[in-house]
Protein backbone atom coordinates (compact mmCIF):
# COMPACT_ATOMS: atom_id res chain seq x y z
CA UNK A 1 0.00 0.00 0.00
CA UNK A 2 2.29 2.45 0.41
CA UNK A 3 4.74 1.65 -2.18
CA UNK A 4 1.80 2.18 -4.25
CA UNK A 5 1.51 5.61 -2.43
CA UNK A 6 4.95 6.52 -3.66
CA UNK A 7 4.57 5.44 -7.00
CA UNK A 8 1.70 7.46 -7.26
CA UNK A 9 3.24 10.51 -5.95
CA UNK A 10 6.17 10.58 -8.22
CA UNK A 11 3.77 9.82 -11.43
CA UNK A 12 1.70 13.03 -10.17
CA UNK A 13 4.64 15.13 -9.66
CA UNK A 14 6.28 14.03 -13.25
CA UNK A 15 2.97 14.88 -15.14
CA UNK A 16 2.70 17.88 -12.88
CA UNK A 17 3.83 19.80 -15.82
CA UNK A 18 1.60 18.43 -18.60
CA UNK A 19 -1.67 18.46 -16.52
CA UNK A 20 -3.77 21.11 -18.06
CA UNK A 21 -5.18 23.74 -15.32
CA UNK A 22 -8.17 22.16 -14.84
CA UNK A 23 -7.13 20.13 -12.58
CA UNK A 24 -5.14 22.08 -10.99
CA UNK A 25 -6.47 23.04 -7.54
CA UNK A 26 -6.82 26.59 -7.17
CA UNK A 27 -5.81 27.92 -4.02
CA UNK A 28 -7.39 31.64 -4.70
CA UNK A 29 -6.12 33.13 -1.54
CA UNK A 30 -2.71 32.86 -2.10
CA UNK A 31 -1.95 32.31 -5.95
CA UNK A 32 -4.46 35.20 -7.02
CA UNK A 33 -2.85 37.86 -4.44
CA UNK A 34 -3.94 40.73 -6.59
CA UNK A 35 -7.68 39.77 -6.45
CA UNK A 36 -8.28 41.32 -3.02
CA UNK A 37 -7.98 44.68 -3.88
CA UNK A 38 -10.57 46.24 -5.93
CA UNK A 39 -12.95 43.31 -5.01
CA UNK A 40 -12.80 44.26 -1.42
CA UNK A 41 -13.37 47.91 -2.70
CA UNK A 42 -16.29 47.39 -4.93
CA UNK A 43 -17.53 45.26 -2.22
CA UNK A 44 -18.07 47.64 0.53
CA UNK A 45 -19.53 50.08 -1.92
CA UNK A 46 -22.26 47.36 -2.93
CA UNK A 47 -22.60 45.81 0.48
CA UNK A 48 -21.82 49.19 3.31
CA UNK A 49 -22.96 47.50 6.31
CA UNK A 50 -19.88 45.04 5.87
CA UNK A 51 -19.78 44.95 9.64
CA UNK A 52 -23.17 43.31 9.69
CA UNK A 53 -23.26 43.33 13.45
CA UNK A 54 -24.11 38.90 14.60
CA UNK A 55 -27.39 38.15 15.58
CA UNK A 56 -26.88 37.69 19.27
CA UNK A 57 -27.07 34.13 20.93
CA UNK A 58 -30.58 35.40 22.51
CA UNK A 59 -32.58 35.38 18.93
CA UNK A 60 -30.74 31.85 18.17
CA UNK A 61 -30.75 27.85 19.12
CA UNK A 62 -28.51 26.36 21.40
CA UNK A 63 -27.27 23.13 20.20
CA UNK A 64 -27.24 20.70 23.56
CA UNK A 65 -24.98 17.66 23.96
CA UNK A 66 -26.70 14.55 22.69
CA UNK A 67 -26.65 12.65 25.96
CA UNK A 68 -25.42 14.29 29.00
CA UNK A 69 -24.84 11.99 32.18
CA UNK A 70 -26.34 12.87 36.01
CA UNK A 71 -23.04 14.31 37.08
CA UNK A 72 -22.40 16.58 34.13
CA UNK A 73 -20.49 19.90 33.59
CA UNK A 74 -22.34 21.37 31.48
CA UNK A 75 -21.01 24.95 30.28
CA UNK A 76 -22.40 26.70 27.27
CA UNK A 77 -19.93 28.56 24.43
CA UNK A 78 -21.58 30.93 21.81
CA UNK A 79 -19.39 30.58 18.66
CA UNK A 80 -19.65 33.64 15.97
CA UNK A 81 -21.43 31.34 13.02
CA UNK A 82 -21.27 32.96 9.17
CA UNK A 83 -21.79 30.57 6.08
CA UNK A 84 -20.92 31.83 2.75
CA UNK A 85 -23.25 29.60 1.06
CA UNK A 86 -25.83 32.30 2.63
CA UNK A 87 -24.00 35.24 1.37
CA UNK A 88 -26.73 37.76 2.10
CA UNK A 89 -27.77 36.30 5.80
CA UNK A 90 -26.22 37.73 8.89
CA UNK A 91 -23.47 36.31 11.02
CA UNK A 92 -25.22 34.90 14.15
CA UNK A 93 -24.01 33.87 17.42
CA UNK A 94 -24.83 29.80 18.06
CA UNK A 95 -24.81 28.66 20.93
CA UNK A 96 -23.51 25.28 22.29
CA UNK A 97 -23.62 23.13 25.36
CA UNK A 98 -21.02 20.78 26.59
CA UNK A 99 -19.88 18.31 29.17
CA UNK A 100 -16.69 19.50 30.57
CA UNK A 101 -16.14 15.86 32.20
CA UNK A 102 -15.90 14.45 28.41
CA UNK A 103 -13.92 17.95 26.97
CA UNK A 104 -10.58 18.25 26.98
CA UNK A 105 -9.07 21.36 29.07
CA UNK A 106 -8.31 23.59 26.10
CA UNK A 107 -10.59 25.49 23.61
CA UNK A 108 -9.41 23.62 20.89
CA UNK A 109 -10.50 20.54 22.22
CA UNK A 110 -14.01 22.02 22.86
CA UNK A 111 -14.34 23.16 19.01
CA UNK A 112 -13.25 19.73 18.15
CA UNK A 113 -15.61 18.42 20.12
CA UNK A 114 -18.25 20.32 18.64
CA UNK A 115 -17.19 19.09 15.68
CA UNK A 116 -17.12 15.85 15.50
CA UNK A 117 -19.96 15.03 17.41
CA UNK A 118 -22.43 17.90 17.57
CA UNK A 119 -22.34 19.96 14.91
CA UNK A 120 -19.75 19.24 11.78
CA UNK A 121 -20.60 22.61 10.39
CA UNK A 122 -18.68 24.39 12.78
CA UNK A 123 -15.52 25.47 10.63
CA UNK A 124 -12.27 26.48 12.12
CA UNK A 125 -8.41 26.44 11.31
CA UNK A 126 -6.60 23.97 13.45
CA UNK A 127 -3.57 21.68 13.00
CA UNK A 128 -0.52 21.65 15.90
CA UNK A 129 -2.60 21.32 18.81
CA UNK A 130 0.48 22.79 21.11
CA UNK A 131 0.98 26.99 19.48
CA UNK A 132 3.49 26.26 17.19
CA UNK A 133 1.42 26.35 13.31
CA UNK A 134 -0.61 29.35 14.60
CA UNK A 135 -3.28 28.08 12.52
CA UNK A 136 -6.39 28.33 15.66
CA UNK A 137 -5.97 31.92 16.49
CA UNK A 138 -9.06 33.52 17.78
CA UNK A 139 -10.70 35.69 19.84
CA UNK A 140 -11.77 34.09 22.91
CA UNK A 141 -13.82 35.13 25.26
CA UNK A 142 -12.74 38.98 24.22
CA UNK A 143 -8.74 38.47 23.88
CA UNK A 144 -7.19 37.43 20.70
CA UNK A 145 -5.13 33.94 21.75
CA UNK A 146 -4.56 30.45 20.10
CA UNK A 147 -7.54 28.19 20.87
CA UNK A 148 -4.98 25.59 21.67
CA UNK A 149 -3.02 27.12 24.09
CA UNK A 150 -6.45 28.65 26.29
CA UNK A 151 -7.80 26.79 29.11
CA UNK A 152 -11.38 26.19 28.97
CA UNK A 153 -12.20 28.42 32.52
CA UNK A 154 -13.66 25.45 34.72
CA UNK A 155 -16.06 27.94 36.06
CA UNK A 156 -19.36 26.45 34.53
CA UNK A 157 -22.17 29.52 35.06
CA UNK A 158 -19.57 31.54 33.29
CA UNK A 159 -20.40 31.19 29.32
CA UNK A 160 -17.42 31.70 26.75
CA UNK A 161 -17.42 33.65 23.80
CA UNK A 162 -15.33 32.45 20.72
CA UNK A 163 -15.03 35.38 17.73
CA UNK A 164 -12.57 35.00 14.93
CA UNK A 165 -9.84 37.53 15.04
CA UNK A 166 -11.55 40.92 14.97
CA UNK A 167 -11.83 43.15 12.07
CA UNK A 168 -11.28 40.87 9.30
CA UNK A 169 -12.91 39.27 6.33
CA UNK A 170 -14.37 35.98 7.36
CA UNK A 171 -14.23 32.98 5.11
CA UNK A 172 -16.32 30.76 7.10
CA UNK A 173 -17.39 30.54 10.85
CA UNK A 174 -14.20 31.63 12.60
CA UNK A 175 -11.73 31.12 9.45
CA UNK A 176 -10.68 34.75 8.58
CA UNK A 177 -9.73 35.83 5.14
CA UNK A 178 -5.38 36.58 6.06
CA UNK A 179 -4.75 37.20 2.48
CA UNK A 180 -3.84 41.08 3.06
CA UNK A 181 -1.43 39.60 6.50
CA UNK A 182 0.79 37.35 4.04
CA UNK A 183 1.02 39.71 1.29
CA UNK A 184 2.26 42.54 4.13
CA UNK A 185 4.53 39.67 5.20
CA UNK A 186 6.25 39.22 2.05
CA UNK A 187 6.81 42.60 1.52
CA UNK A 188 8.96 43.42 4.21
CA UNK A 189 11.07 40.41 2.99
CA UNK A 190 11.88 38.15 5.20
CA UNK A 191 14.73 36.15 4.22
CA UNK A 192 18.52 37.02 4.57
CA UNK A 193 20.00 39.67 1.86
CA UNK A 194 23.96 39.55 1.38
CA UNK A 195 25.78 40.50 -1.59
CA UNK A 196 29.20 39.72 0.04
CA UNK A 197 30.54 36.19 0.67
CA UNK A 198 31.43 35.03 4.17
CA UNK A 199 35.12 35.88 4.37
CA UNK A 200 36.36 32.33 4.99
CA UNK A 201 33.96 30.51 2.86
CA UNK A 202 31.28 29.23 5.43
CA UNK A 203 28.79 29.83 6.90
CA UNK A 204 27.46 33.70 8.02
CA UNK A 205 28.89 33.44 11.29
CA UNK A 206 27.70 36.13 14.07
CA UNK A 207 28.82 36.73 17.65
CA UNK A 208 26.77 35.52 20.80
CA UNK A 209 25.91 38.91 21.37
CA UNK A 210 24.40 39.36 18.17
CA UNK A 211 22.82 36.49 18.31
CA UNK A 212 20.73 37.01 21.43
CA UNK A 213 19.71 40.50 19.95
CA UNK A 214 17.48 37.65 17.56
CA UNK A 215 15.88 36.11 20.68
CA UNK A 216 12.38 37.23 21.28
CA UNK A 217 11.82 37.91 17.28
CA UNK A 218 12.90 34.25 15.65
CA UNK A 219 10.16 32.58 17.71
CA UNK A 220 6.83 34.45 16.23
CA UNK A 221 4.69 31.74 14.56
CA UNK A 222 2.64 34.54 12.32
CA UNK A 223 -0.43 33.65 14.05
CA UNK A 224 -1.68 37.07 13.73
CA UNK A 225 -3.25 37.82 17.05
CA UNK A 226 -1.34 40.77 18.00
CA UNK A 227 -2.40 42.59 14.39
CA UNK A 228 -6.05 41.79 14.88
CA UNK A 229 -6.02 43.29 18.76
CA UNK A 230 -4.47 46.42 17.39
CA UNK A 231 -6.99 49.16 16.76
CA UNK A 232 -4.54 51.07 14.51
CA UNK A 233 -4.66 47.97 12.04
CA UNK A 234 -8.33 47.24 12.37
CA UNK A 235 -8.96 51.13 10.51
CA UNK A 236 -5.66 51.11 8.57
CA UNK A 237 -5.35 47.02 7.33
CA UNK A 238 -4.17 48.49 3.90
CA UNK A 239 -1.24 50.84 4.85
CA UNK A 240 -0.06 49.87 8.46
CA UNK A 241 1.84 47.04 8.51
CA UNK A 242 0.73 45.71 11.80
CA UNK A 243 2.55 44.60 15.09
CA UNK A 244 3.58 41.03 13.88
CA UNK A 245 5.12 42.42 10.39
CA UNK A 246 6.81 44.70 12.03
CA UNK A 247 8.27 42.20 14.39
CA UNK A 248 9.22 40.36 11.84
CA UNK A 249 10.73 43.51 10.01
CA UNK A 250 12.70 44.11 12.63
CA UNK A 251 14.34 40.42 13.20
CA UNK A 252 15.84 41.05 10.09
CA UNK A 253 16.74 44.48 10.44
CA UNK A 254 18.90 43.60 14.06
CA UNK A 255 20.23 40.49 12.05
CA UNK A 256 24.13 41.60 12.11
CA UNK A 257 24.09 39.20 8.82
CA UNK A 258 21.97 41.04 6.91
CA UNK A 259 23.16 43.71 4.57
CA UNK A 260 20.09 45.85 3.81
CA UNK A 261 19.59 47.76 6.93
CA UNK A 262 19.40 50.66 5.15
CA UNK A 263 16.54 49.87 2.63
CA UNK A 264 14.68 47.96 4.98
CA UNK A 265 14.28 51.07 7.10
CA UNK A 266 14.11 53.09 4.13
CA UNK A 267 10.99 51.19 3.09
CA UNK A 268 9.55 51.80 6.55
CA UNK A 269 9.83 55.31 6.32
CA UNK A 270 6.34 56.69 5.49
CA UNK A 271 3.51 58.13 7.71
CA UNK A 272 1.66 55.01 7.23
CA UNK A 273 3.69 51.76 6.99
CA UNK A 274 5.21 52.12 10.54
CA UNK A 275 4.29 55.06 12.05
CA UNK A 276 0.32 54.08 12.39
CA UNK A 277 1.81 52.58 15.74
CA UNK A 278 0.73 54.56 18.74
CA UNK A 279 1.71 52.40 21.16
CA UNK A 280 -1.52 51.21 22.57
CA UNK A 281 0.33 47.52 23.38
CA UNK A 282 -2.61 45.62 23.25
CA UNK A 283 -0.19 43.55 20.79
CA UNK A 284 2.14 42.66 23.42
CA UNK A 285 -0.74 41.96 25.94
CA UNK A 286 -2.20 39.30 23.31
CA UNK A 287 0.77 37.79 22.52
CA UNK A 288 0.56 33.89 23.27
CA UNK A 289 4.19 33.09 22.83
CA UNK A 290 4.98 36.32 25.11
CA UNK A 291 6.78 38.04 23.06
CA UNK A 292 6.94 41.99 22.50
CA UNK A 293 5.78 43.37 19.36
CA UNK A 294 5.53 46.69 21.11
CA UNK A 295 9.53 46.74 21.77
CA UNK A 296 10.04 45.41 18.57
CA UNK A 297 8.63 48.51 16.85
CA UNK A 298 9.69 50.97 19.31
CA UNK A 299 13.43 49.64 18.49
CA UNK A 300 12.67 50.38 15.24
CA UNK A 301 11.36 53.67 15.82
CA UNK A 302 14.54 54.31 17.80
CA UNK A 303 17.02 53.17 15.12
CA UNK A 304 14.95 55.39 12.56
CA UNK A 305 15.37 58.27 14.49
CA UNK A 306 18.77 57.93 15.46
CA UNK A 307 21.03 57.17 12.12
CA UNK B 1 -13.57 2.33 11.61
CA UNK B 2 -9.85 0.72 12.07
CA UNK B 3 -11.73 -2.27 11.38
CA UNK B 4 -13.27 -1.66 8.10
CA UNK B 5 -10.32 -0.09 7.34
CA UNK B 6 -8.31 -3.53 7.45
CA UNK B 7 -11.36 -5.51 5.99
CA UNK B 8 -10.99 -3.48 2.87
CA UNK B 9 -7.36 -3.56 2.38
CA UNK B 10 -7.74 -7.42 3.01
CA UNK B 11 -10.75 -7.62 -0.08
CA UNK B 12 -8.53 -4.97 -1.66
CA UNK B 13 -5.50 -7.64 -1.77
CA UNK B 14 -7.73 -10.22 -2.24
CA UNK B 15 -9.08 -8.67 -5.40
CA UNK B 16 -5.38 -7.87 -6.41
CA UNK B 17 -2.62 -10.12 -4.68
CA UNK B 18 -0.49 -8.04 -7.51
CA UNK B 19 -1.13 -4.61 -6.35
CA UNK B 20 2.82 -4.03 -6.81
CA UNK B 21 1.69 -3.71 -10.68
CA UNK B 22 -0.87 -1.30 -10.75
CA UNK B 23 -0.61 1.73 -12.66
CA UNK B 24 0.28 4.09 -10.42
CA UNK B 25 -1.85 7.03 -12.08
CA UNK B 26 -5.19 5.75 -11.05
CA UNK B 27 -5.47 6.58 -7.37
CA UNK B 28 -4.65 9.88 -8.82
CA UNK B 29 -7.37 10.18 -11.43
CA UNK B 30 -10.09 9.28 -9.21
CA UNK B 31 -11.93 12.38 -8.56
CA UNK B 32 -15.11 12.26 -5.82
CA UNK B 33 -15.80 15.90 -6.18
CA UNK B 34 -16.78 17.20 -9.29
CA UNK B 35 -13.50 19.98 -10.65
CA UNK B 36 -14.89 23.43 -11.79
CA UNK B 37 -12.42 25.79 -14.36
CA UNK B 38 -9.59 27.95 -12.36
CA UNK B 39 -11.51 30.48 -14.05
CA UNK B 40 -15.17 30.35 -12.80
CA UNK B 41 -13.81 29.07 -9.30
CA UNK B 42 -12.39 32.62 -9.32
CA UNK B 43 -15.91 33.81 -10.17
CA UNK B 44 -17.41 32.28 -7.13
CA UNK B 45 -14.82 33.63 -5.05
CA UNK B 46 -14.89 36.85 -6.39
CA UNK B 47 -18.99 36.60 -5.90
CA UNK B 48 -18.37 34.95 -2.14
CA UNK B 49 -15.84 38.03 -1.05
CA UNK B 50 -18.49 40.50 -2.09
CA UNK B 51 -20.41 39.74 1.13
CA UNK B 52 -17.96 38.53 3.59
CA UNK B 53 -18.59 40.14 6.46
CA UNK B 54 -16.12 42.13 8.87
CA UNK B 55 -15.42 40.29 11.90
CA UNK B 56 -16.73 42.26 14.98
CA UNK B 57 -14.26 44.13 16.84
CA UNK B 58 -14.34 47.29 19.07
CA UNK B 59 -17.71 45.93 20.76
CA UNK B 60 -15.96 42.59 21.65
CA UNK B 61 -12.77 43.11 22.41
CA UNK B 62 -11.64 43.00 26.07
CA UNK B 63 -11.64 46.32 27.98
CA UNK B 64 -8.19 46.43 28.97
CA UNK B 65 -6.14 49.30 30.18
CA UNK B 66 -3.78 49.36 27.48
CA UNK B 67 -6.26 50.29 24.38
CA UNK B 68 -8.65 52.45 26.82
CA UNK B 69 -5.93 54.97 27.99
CA UNK B 70 -4.81 55.22 24.30
CA UNK B 71 -8.59 55.89 22.97
CA UNK B 72 -8.73 58.39 26.30
CA UNK B 73 -5.44 59.75 25.62
CA UNK B 74 -6.57 60.51 22.67
CA UNK B 75 -10.17 61.88 23.39
CA UNK B 76 -8.80 64.46 25.80
CA UNK B 77 -6.27 65.57 22.99
CA UNK B 78 -9.23 66.24 21.06
CA UNK B 79 -11.31 68.30 23.67
CA UNK B 80 -7.98 70.17 25.37
CA UNK B 81 -7.34 71.16 21.78
CA UNK B 82 -10.59 72.00 20.40
CA UNK B 83 -11.23 73.61 24.10
CA UNK B 84 -8.27 75.51 23.35
CA UNK B 85 -9.60 76.87 19.19
CA UNK B 86 -13.24 77.42 20.89
CA UNK B 87 -12.15 79.86 23.40
CA UNK B 88 -9.52 81.32 21.19
CA UNK B 89 -11.51 81.92 18.30
CA UNK B 90 -14.47 83.39 20.65
CA UNK B 91 -12.12 85.74 22.51
CA UNK B 92 -10.89 87.00 18.94
CA UNK B 93 -15.02 87.32 18.23
CA UNK B 94 -15.73 89.07 21.61
CA UNK B 95 -15.08 92.42 20.64
CA UNK B 96 -17.50 92.70 17.45
CA UNK B 97 -20.03 90.31 19.07
CA UNK B 98 -20.20 92.49 21.74
CA UNK B 99 -19.27 89.20 24.08
CA UNK B 100 -17.40 89.92 27.79
CA UNK B 101 -14.77 87.07 27.41
CA UNK B 102 -11.80 88.90 29.29
CA UNK B 103 -10.26 87.56 32.55
CA UNK B 104 -11.91 90.23 34.91
CA UNK B 105 -15.50 89.50 33.59
CA UNK B 106 -14.61 85.69 33.66
CA UNK B 107 -13.37 85.58 37.44
CA UNK B 108 -16.62 87.76 38.24
CA UNK B 109 -18.80 85.73 36.48
CA UNK B 110 -17.61 82.37 37.98
CA UNK B 111 -17.16 83.98 41.46
CA UNK B 112 -20.94 84.41 41.59
CA UNK B 113 -21.75 80.40 41.22
CA UNK B 114 -22.63 78.26 44.23
CA UNK B 115 -19.18 76.34 45.51
CA UNK B 116 -20.56 72.85 44.12
CA UNK B 117 -20.46 74.45 40.46
CA UNK B 118 -17.25 75.54 40.55
CA UNK B 119 -15.57 72.03 42.00
CA UNK B 120 -17.48 70.68 39.20
CA UNK B 121 -16.95 72.67 36.79
CA UNK B 122 -12.85 72.74 37.52
CA UNK B 123 -13.08 69.09 37.88
CA UNK B 124 -14.42 68.68 34.41
CA UNK B 125 -12.06 70.85 33.03
CA UNK B 126 -8.58 69.31 34.94
CA UNK B 127 -9.84 65.60 34.51
CA UNK B 128 -8.51 65.66 30.62
CA UNK B 129 -5.48 67.88 31.12
CA UNK B 130 -3.92 65.90 33.75
CA UNK B 131 -4.96 62.47 31.90
CA UNK B 132 -3.58 63.82 29.19
CA UNK B 133 -0.19 65.07 30.92
CA UNK B 134 0.93 62.40 33.22
CA UNK B 135 -0.46 59.35 30.23
CA UNK B 136 1.98 62.07 27.79
CA UNK B 137 4.70 60.89 30.45
CA UNK B 138 4.14 57.42 29.45
CA UNK B 139 4.45 57.52 26.12
CA UNK B 140 7.62 59.81 26.48
CA UNK B 141 8.97 56.84 28.15
CA UNK B 142 8.03 54.52 25.44
CA UNK B 143 9.38 56.59 22.75
CA UNK B 144 12.64 56.10 23.90
CA UNK B 145 12.21 52.14 24.58
CA UNK B 146 11.38 51.94 28.03
CA UNK B 147 8.67 49.95 30.37
CA UNK B 148 7.26 47.75 27.63
CA UNK B 149 7.07 44.34 29.69
CA UNK B 150 3.42 43.76 30.26
CA UNK B 151 3.26 43.83 33.79
CA UNK B 152 5.07 47.54 33.64
CA UNK B 153 2.23 48.80 31.23
CA UNK B 154 -0.45 47.66 33.62
CA UNK B 155 0.54 49.20 36.62
CA UNK B 156 2.00 52.56 35.25
CA UNK B 157 -1.65 52.81 33.74
CA UNK B 158 -3.64 52.35 36.26
CA UNK B 159 -0.76 54.72 38.23
CA UNK B 160 -1.72 57.12 35.50
CA UNK B 161 -5.55 57.06 36.50
CA UNK B 162 -5.10 57.30 39.88
CA UNK B 163 -2.70 60.02 39.56
CA UNK B 164 -5.43 61.44 37.24
CA UNK B 165 -7.68 61.69 39.71
CA UNK B 166 -5.69 62.55 42.46
CA UNK B 167 -4.54 65.67 40.75
CA UNK B 168 -7.81 66.78 39.15
CA UNK B 169 -9.54 66.36 43.22
CA UNK B 170 -6.58 68.64 44.46
CA UNK B 171 -7.15 71.03 41.67
CA UNK B 172 -10.70 71.07 42.11
CA UNK B 173 -10.76 71.92 45.82
CA UNK B 174 -7.63 73.11 46.96
CA UNK B 175 -6.79 75.89 44.75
Amino acid sequence: MASTRALCRLATSRTAAVRPAVFARGFASVSDTKARDPISKAGEALAPDASRAPIPESKTSTVKEAAPTKDAKMKTFHIYRWNPDEPTSKPKMQSYELDLNKTGPMMLDALIRIKNEIDPTLTFRRSCREGICGSCAMNIDGVNTLACLCRIPTEEKKESRIYPLPHMYIVKDLVPDMTIFYKQYRSVKPYLQRSTPAPDGREYRQTKEDRKKLDGLYECILCACCSTSCPSYWWNQEEYLGPAVLLQSYRWIADSRDEKRAERQDALNNSMSLYRCHTILNCSRTCPKGLNPALAIAEIKKSMAFT
Amino acid sequence: MASQRVFQLGLRRAAAPSFMIQPAGRMVQRRLANTISKESGEEILAKQRLHRPVSPHLSIYKPQITWYASGLNRVTAVILSGGLYIFGIAYLAAPTLGWHLESQSLVAAVAAWPLWAKATAKFTVAMPFFFHCVNGLRHLAWDVGVGFKNATVVRTGWTVVAATFALSAYYSFFH
